[in-house]
């Protein structure tokens, strides 16, 4: 057989050939370029079309900003410091103003000297929210949470000690009642008295105890009024509130608006329907110009709190309309089985349905949270002096009279980072509690 | 024998209201309803008190009063002597204007981004990634001041177009002039027979409708597809363009020139409306791109492979498989995003732009210091309109719904 094969046969190979190189266009960076950016025509066309547009914006603003003057008093001075430099022709930044204003910028008119303050206040919150946001983290933080509110308040508009205590008091009194109020006088009672007790003490006795307590031992810091506050510390304010508010609030109006009981329902949606339908704008203006009117004669209270009360509404409205399309995506089945488990409405919410709604509209809630921090811009409208509203008011000094893109700038990249991390975050969360199989 | 009895009726105690699931969200509604009335009387109340404090009444004569104010943008005849309610029109027409021309230019650019952001051009997809990101994370107020501080501080003056050697010239063949006051293009001037030939225009718009109903028809009795795009181009363009020259080109161009120290003649769109309409599209825009792309994804891989093993064509799978699939997804959140788009149109306070909340919401509640009722007014407007256009959404949802079991 052998012999045959090899009279038949002159050549047999006995070893492979070494693998070849592929060829030159089918590897490395040519074969990268070829696919991702020269697969066709109009991708070439495309490719090139891009390519120029991210050349002309560098080639006009990359040399602008580089080459950008930080150490100079005004324009003119900036301008004086350009001619020598680079020439009357050159056009380059002013990131002076930057300097001499960031202050202003962050803080607004905030004593200087306590700026460690409001800094302070955003670390205290950062480590309150943390438990919340990342699993590993000690559980005990929980107890910083809970106070967080009153520390922050305490320490961004300062005042006594005891003013922030006494109201926090009201809320220890509404959990002692709820709890051992249920032995005593039965579970709804107990309910109801967690609602009413505390409101009569805070309306009633929590102004006279915080004045008493303060004359026996008056600790405090230096009061700061709310005209102070400005910049990007109001946007922060504002937009932190809001977010915390309305974020129960909205769950609330969702179930509301889920719900059978018809005058709770038709309430839920009036409210929702008619916050989203009317501009934010309109709303800051009604409560600039006409709370007043509602409220009972001579009642006048902070221009900011009204701003804060009316974005909390305007955002909870949103808020519950993305947790209602939470609800309606959950299979039927959930609620049937929740029920046939025995469970009442609010267990059956707390245990089974809001964990999987709520889960299903991270991104619809985190963008809510997102248009709710930019639209804390709105409020210079009103009078506030938000960062943009500061922008207005370096322009208007003589010193920065007609400067425009290095605020812009610095303004917009601060928001950018802001909000650009709150949607990471979201990301981050959806991926976290995917549990599908994937 | 075992005899069914009823179990023997109780007699009804007060605190069934409470325990009793049966009544009990009755009783719950019932205190509902008696606090929610109480907070509205309450309200009410204030308001009447504060209204009598002040001494001030309620009521919308002030529409019928003279305005005495000018607005330099309208769309229709106003002047200073006419009434609140007249200027309160112009504004309401300048905002619809401002949303109508956001909406369409927000949908091209919300496309295209969406589109190429999916696009396997690597530096495509991620510029328009830029684009996207850039504009979604920065508030809509600081884009409009930014577009409106280009508008004003990066233009040329209109001196500057003047001279032997001008710094600046028109452009698109000296029709269009981009100066710090504004744009100037060229307006159309209607002459005689214009009407026949916006007549003829409509004509073909109608056949182009009634084509493409036709052709729909006949391919899904016989299976034969009709050219339907070639068509409808020809249908557009050609009638018009013929009877343009046979009535003897009825309508003309009018050319901005410069005349003074600024331009005349044309259409003057000021920099306050092409701020406002720029950023709100661009962002509105940015919006778009990401409901289009997710529109698009949602349409399952498997829809794109079948269509190709039946056989058909790529631009065919695009339009008779995975559009239809795909607009079901993008559309509703598209109608939301113009609802959103018509409420930022009130950020034209940012610029001067003269939209219904400058004129009705801004100097007339100045001017005869009817904040409630203007403000009332101003809210009622939005209200209707959002709530028109989300019906119009819910009559579409409904029309485009899966039929399941």
């Amino acid at each position: 057989m052998s012999d045959v094969h090899a009279q038949t046969v002159s050549y047999v190979r006995e070893t492979m050939l070494p693998e070849a190189e592929p060829p030159v266009t089918e590897r490395g960076a040519i074969k990268w370029l070829r696919e991702n950016l020269f697969s066709s025509w109009l991708n070439a066309i495309l490719t090139i079309l891009s390519l120029y547009v991210i050349y002309y914006v560098l080639s006009h603003t990359l040399g602008w900003m580089l080459y950008g003057i930080w150490d100079a008093g005004s324009l003119t001075e900036c301008r004086e410091i350009r001619n020598e430099l680079y020439g009357e022709d050159a056009s380059v930044a002013c990131w002076a103003v930057l300097a001499d204003r960031w202050d202003q910028l962050l803080f607004g008119f905030y004593p200087q000297d306590l700026y460690w303050r409001p800094v302070a206040a955003l670390l205290v919150f950062f480590v309150a929210v943390s438990p919340i946001l990342f699993e590993g983290v000690p559980r005990k933080l929980f107890y910083l949470t809970a106070t967080a509110p009153f520390i922050c308040f305490w320490l961004i508009w300062g005042g006594t000690i005891w003013g922030p205590i006494v109201v926090a008091l009201g809320f220890v009194i509404a959990g002692a009642v709820f709890r051992y109020g249920a032995e005593v006088v039965g579970p709804l009672l107990a309910i109801i008295g967690a609602f009413v007790v505390p409101i009569l003490y805070w309306l009633l006795l929590a102004g006279p105890l915080t004045a008493i307590l303060n004359s026996i031992a008056p600790i405090g810091m230096q009061y700061v009024s709310s005209d102070e506050i400005g910049g990007f510390m109001l946007a922060f304010i504002i937009g932190i509130t809001g977010i915390i508010l309305s974020f129960p609030l909205g769950i609330l109006l969702a179930l509301g608006r889920q719900s059978d009981l018809f005058i709770i329902n038709k309430t839920c949606v009036t409210f929702i329907e008619v916050i989203r339908g009317v501009p934010l704008i309109v709303w800051l203006f009604t409560a600039s110009l006409l709370l007043n009117y509602f409220l009972p004669p001579g009642t006048n209270f902070d221009l900011l709190l009204r701003v804060i009360i009316m974005v909390t509404f305007f955002a909870s409205a949103y808020m519950a309309e993305v947790i209602r399309g939470g609800l309606a995506a959950l299979p039927r089945g959930q609620y049937e089985g929740a029920d046939s488990l025995g469970l009442n409405y609010w267990q059956s919410m707390q245990l089974i349905i809001l964990p999987q709604a709520l889960k299903i509209s991270i991104p619809g809630i985190v963008n809510t949270f997102i248009g709710l921090f930019k639209d804390t811009t709105l409020v210079v409208f009103v009078g506030l002096s938000d960062p943009i509203g500061f922008s207005n008011l370096i322009r208007a000094t003589t010193d920065w009279n007609g400067i425009y893109w290095e605020l812009f700038i610095f303004i917009g990249l601060c928001f950018f980072i802001c909000c650009f991390s709150m949607s990471k975050y979201s990301q981050f969360l959806e991926r976290k509690l995917r549990t599908e199989h994937r | 024998m075992a005899t069914m009895t009823e179990p023997p009726a109780e007699a009804f105690r007060l605190s069934q209201l409470i325990y009793d699931t049966r009544y009990r969200s009755l009783t719950i509604q019932v205190v509902a309803f008696i606090l929610i009335m109480a907070g509205v009387f309450w309200l009410a109340n204030n308001t009447v008190q504060n209204l009598q404090d002040l001494g001030k009444d309620f009521n919308f004569g002030f529409l019928g009063q003279r305005a005495g104010y000018d607005i330099n943008q309208r769309l229709i005849e106003y002047s200073n002597d006419s009434t609140h309610a007249r200027a309160a029109l112009v504004g309401i027409l300048n905002t619809l204007l401002v949303a109508f021309l956001g909406c369409i230019l927000a949908t091209i650019l919300g496309v295209i981004a969406g589109v190429l952001r999916l696009s396997k051009n690597w530096i495509v997809s991620r510029l328009m990634g830029v684009y996207v990101e850039g504009f979604r994370n920065i508030p809509t107020l600081l884009w409009i001041l930014i577009v409106f501080a280009i508008m004003t501080e990066a233009t040329p003056q209109p001196r500057d177009f003047r001279g032997e050697n001008p710094e600046a010239s028109m452009i698109l063949f000296d029709t269009v002039a981009i100066t710090n006051r504004g744009i100037f293009i060229p307006a159309p001037v209607w002459g005689e027979g214009a009407t026949v030939l916006i007549l003829v225009f409509l004509a073909s718009l109608a056949g182009i409708f009634a084509f493409r109903r036709y052709a729909r028809k006949r391919q899904e009795e016989t299976g034969v597809i009709l050219p339907v795009f070639w068509v409808s181009l020809g249908l557009f363009f050609i009638p018009s363009i013929l009877f343009y020259y046979i009535l003897g080109r009825p309508v003309t161009l009018e050319y901005p020139e410069l005349a003074g120290f600024n331009f005349a003649g044309g259409t003057h769109l000021r920099n306050s409306l092409i701020a406002l309409w720029l950023a709100l599209s661009l962002y509105t825009g940015a919006f778009i791109a990401e409901n289009v792309r997710s529109g698009i994804l949602a349409v399952s891989k498997g829809q794109t492979e079948a269509a190709f093993a039946l056989g058909l064509r790529p631009n065919r799978t695009m339009n008779l498989v995975i559009l239809p699939q795909a607009l079901r997804v993008i559309i509703p959140p598209l109608i939301s995003q113009y609802l959103n788009l018509t409420k930022n149109s009130s950020l034209a306070i940012a610029v001067g732009y003269m939209d219904v909340r400058s004129t009705l919401g801004g100097i007339s509640i100045n001017q005869t210091g009817r904040e409630l009722e203007g403000m009332l007014l101003l809210g009622l407007f939005y209200l209707v309109t959002s709530l028109i256009i989300s019906g119009l959404m819910n009559v579409y949802n409904q029309s485009i719904k899966l039929k399941e079991r």
